[in-house]
């Protein structure tokens, strides 16, 4: 439970547990067989949702992508795709 | 107990006013220092920028903001790092403040900041009375009153060692009144470095912000929990009654000198009559006690030091024997006709057994002189009603009719 | 990558103001405190108690970030902490308008801060309220277009010229459309000693109107029309800027995408206004050398 500190002082990255992936009506998929690793999608996730993995591709991270869309918007290589989500 | 004052004169130094409040607030090392100038402020800030400038203070830095808005948004930032921060303003000062105290009080932040007190405008003035911090009270800022040189002096070592307390951690008003104190010369005791550094400890704060502990201020609270942030803001209040006394008991066994705590009393003890004021008034009205006194009237002084928090079982305690009690008010809440000593005051007995009948005198407004014969007419209203009870309740004592 | 700018923030799908204060703290690094006044970015960031920033951060009021940067400045220098630097981000109005006296009193003095402003063009936290930086024709909730009205009458305030002329040693534009760009020069702008001015074009899909995709895209088309020109300024004088060259595109394909500006093709009279916001592109383009 919440408690009260002295100033509202918070510490820091706190927001993490709370999941914003509730929020999505399209979720990104990759074609891995297209992506290049250009890295662009996870400078752009303004959601830090775009996580590496250990072969250099990526993965997203579905607790807190809220399914904007501009990684699939602006990937070269059409390599993302917004597929509606099944609730 | 009553003032105390340590009267060395080998100690002593002929200075203005606002020379020793600078020279105080130097030797509790301030880390920054942020003030617009402002009449009657002025001289404070530029002695202390004169200090700067020696290389007097070490390890300070003096911000010369644009305005008085800037000056405390920026020991916001300042405090917040962990500094040790002073301001000083007075009247338009203050009240362009006012959006910044209420944010400096709520996150916590122990600054301190004279206030020369002067009136507000419109119409412009420079001159003293109190409504420019009254006018503040609800900002969350222990409010301090200075009866002379020698308390605004050391009453400021006092307001870091409450507001930096970690049971209270609120800013403070030193308030010493515009002219009437921040200009006049006056023999005292220059606060004593050595001394200061034995009873103010260094300002450790539990949470800064520093990049090794990344942490947070000033997030915003939803009706979830901002109540609870309000309530530990009144409780902190609370916690200051106690440090207000504590602070000043403690400041009489470093330097042997007291002005009271949260009030002082003068003459009180067998008084049918007591004056309740805040500030340099209460020079006037102990001159005047001691003329009426030796004419037989038992009429005695409650000065209360403290506004915020307000000592409501200090000032029960005081007047519980009084005939009559006199709230004397250098400011006036417009629409309500009363000062706002004299509605507490009155605030505060109610709900009590306490039955004494309180009237409200308002005078020295926008600087109005405020001679012994003032203090003496008001002293007359209150012998008019232990005769024949309250006919006004509040008004002014010194309204030039003819000029209506 | 580890970024110091955190998931979980309350912004929404495709915010703007995420996107430059995670690209602000890529630039500034783990040494840093930051400094945001009233606006989208610090509320969606720090509801009590929780908060999406990775690195020391406070808010205060709207209209005093600049004057708490300075705080935060002359006390690390004071307490011999000066290697940290000192960040203050917030947003058009918070900046430009109710901020305006702070920050240029924190220039004046010469603080070593680094500003980064966010305009995205309105006031969005409050629901799309006209700033000094909404441009011509915007229609926001305060300049509505109506009958009589093609929205906003005035251009955007040129803030980069105001802070040039308090002698800022480093200041540039900047936009979502081009992020390695932004990282570049809040990097370099941290790097100056001295109060130094970003000034980042960030559309909003919620105030601006278009899909929450199309941030970035919308970003480069103020770009390659001219109307939002990057350059860099150093002690005054112009030091760089990107041209647009081939890429050239008329303001009605950066125009239609956007709500705010749906009135210019629908009511009688839009080909006019078109033609004069064209004319701003026009001379943008001349006045920086953009071809």
């Amino acid at each position: 439970m919440m408690s009260i500190r002295v100033g509202g002082v918070c510490d820091p990255g706190s927001t993490r547990i709370n999941k914003t992936g509730g929020w999505r009506t399209f979720r990104p998929v990759y074609d891995y067989d297209k992506c290049v690793k250009c890295k662009l999608c996870e400078l752009l996730c303004p959601d830090m949702s775009v996580l590496e993995r250990e072969d250099g591709y990526f993965q997203f991270d579905y607790d807190f992508c809220k399914g904007c869309g501009i990684c699939a918007n602006e990937c070269p290589k059409g390599a993302i795709s917004m597929v509606l989500e099944e609730k | 107990m009553a003032v105390i004052r340590d009267l060395n004169k080998d100690k002593m130094d002929v200075v203005e006013g606002s020379y020793a409040v600078a020279h105080s607030v130097k030797v509790c090392k301030p880390n920054v220092i942020s003030a617009y100038p402002i009449t009657p402020q002025t001289h404070i800030v530029e002695d202390l920028s004169q200090f700067i400038a020696d290389g007097e203070i070490p390890n300070c830095e003096y911000i010369n903001v644009e305005s008085e808005f800037s000056a405390l948004s920026a020991l916001v930032g300042s405090s917040a790092v962990g500094a040790r921060c002073y301001s000083a303003t007075t009247s338009q000062g203050l009240e362009l403040m006012h959006e910044v105290l209420f944010n400096v009080s709520g996150m916590r932040l122990p600054i301190v900041m004279t206030i020369a007190n002067r009136a507000v405008s419109a119409p412009i003035n420079i001159w003293n009375d109190q409504q420019d911090s009254i006018s503040q009270r609800d900002t969350g800022w222990i409010q301090l009153y200075a009866e002379d040189l020698q308390e605004a002096s050391d009453m400021h070592a006092q307001a870091y060692k409450i507001a930096e307390d970690k049971d209270v951690m609120l800013p403070v008003m030193a308030c010493m009144d515009g002219f009437i104190l921040s200009h006049v010369y006056e023999p005292l005791v220059l606060l004593e470095q050595d001394l200061v550094d034995e009873y103010l400890p260094p300002y450790e704060p539990e949470y800064k912000l520093d990049p090794k502990n990344p942490m947070t201020f000033g997030s915003f609270a939803d009706p979830e929990c901002y109540t609870e942030f309000r309530y530990l803001q009144q409780k902190a209040m609370d916690n200051a009654l106690g440090k207000v006394e504590e602070a000043a008991n403690d400041f009489y066994k470093t330097f042997g000198r007291y002005y009271g705590g949260l009030i002082d009393e003068y003459e009180t003890e067998d008084a049918e009559i007591i004056l309740m004021a805040m500030g340099s008034v209460i020079g006037t009205i102990k001159e005047t006690i001691d003329k009426l006194r030796a004419k037989g009237v038992k009429v005695g002084l409650l000065k209360v030091r403290a506004f915020r928090p307000f000592p409501v079982e200090a000032i029960r305690n005081a007047i519980k024997n009084a005939k009559v009690v006199v709230a004397i008010d250098k400011n006036i809440s417009l629409g309500l006709n009363e000062g706002a000593l004299f509605t507490e005051t009155k605030a505060s007995l109610y709900n009590t057994s306490i039955d004494v009948p309180v009237i409200g005198r308002m005078i020295g407004h926008g600087g109005r002189d405020i001679p012994l014969s003032t203090i003496e007419k008001i002293i007359d209203d209150a012998v008019n009603v232990m005769k024949s009870g309250i006919s006004v309740e509040s008004q002014y004592a010194d309204l030039k009719e003819e000029l209506l | 990558m580890n970024f110091l700018f955190k998931s979980g923030h309350r912004g929404c799908a495709g915010c703007c103001d995420a996107m430059v204060a995670k690209f602000t703290l890529m630039a500034a690094g783990e040494n840093c405190i930051v400094v945001s006044p009233t606006g989208c970015l610090e509320v969606m960031t720090t509801p009590y108690p929780e908060s999406a920033w990775g690195v020391p951060w406070i808010h205060s009021l709207f209209e005093n970030a600049a004057s708490v940067a300075s705080g935060i400045e002359a006390a690390l220098k004071a307490m011999g902490k000066d290697d940290t630097k000192v960040v203050a981000i917030g947003g058009d109005g918070g900046t430009i308008d109710i901020g305006m006296r702070a920050i240029s009193g924190a220039f004046e003095r010469g603080h070593d801060i680094t500003y980064v402003c966010i305009d995205n063009e309105a006031y969005m936290n409050t629901g799309v309220q006209r700033s000094g930086a909404t441009p011509y024709d915007a229609s926001t909730t305060t300049s509505p277009a109506g009958a009589i009205s093609f929205g906003n009458k005035r251009p955007k305030k040129d803030m980069p010229a105001i802070m040039a002329a308090h002698g800022a040693p480093y200041i540039a534009t900047t936009s979502l459309g081009y992020p390695k760009d932004m990282i570049k020069k809040i990097k370099k702008a941290i790097d100056v000693e001295g109060p130094t001015y970003i000034h980042a074009h960030a559309p909003c899909t919620t105030g601006w109107g278009f899909d929450s995709s199309k941030t970035v895209e919308v970003a480069k088309l103020a770009v390659q029309t001219g109307l939002w020109p990057l350059y860099e300024m150093e002690n005054g004088e112009i030091t760089s800027v990107k041209k647009i060259g081939k890429q050239k595109k008329p303001v009605e394909d950066y125009l239609k995408m956007q709500r705010r500006f749906k009135h210019l093709f629908t009511k009688e009279g839009g080909d006019e206004e078109l033609k004069k916001i064209q004319a701003i592109a026009d001379e943008n383009i001349v006045k920086f050398g953009l071809e």
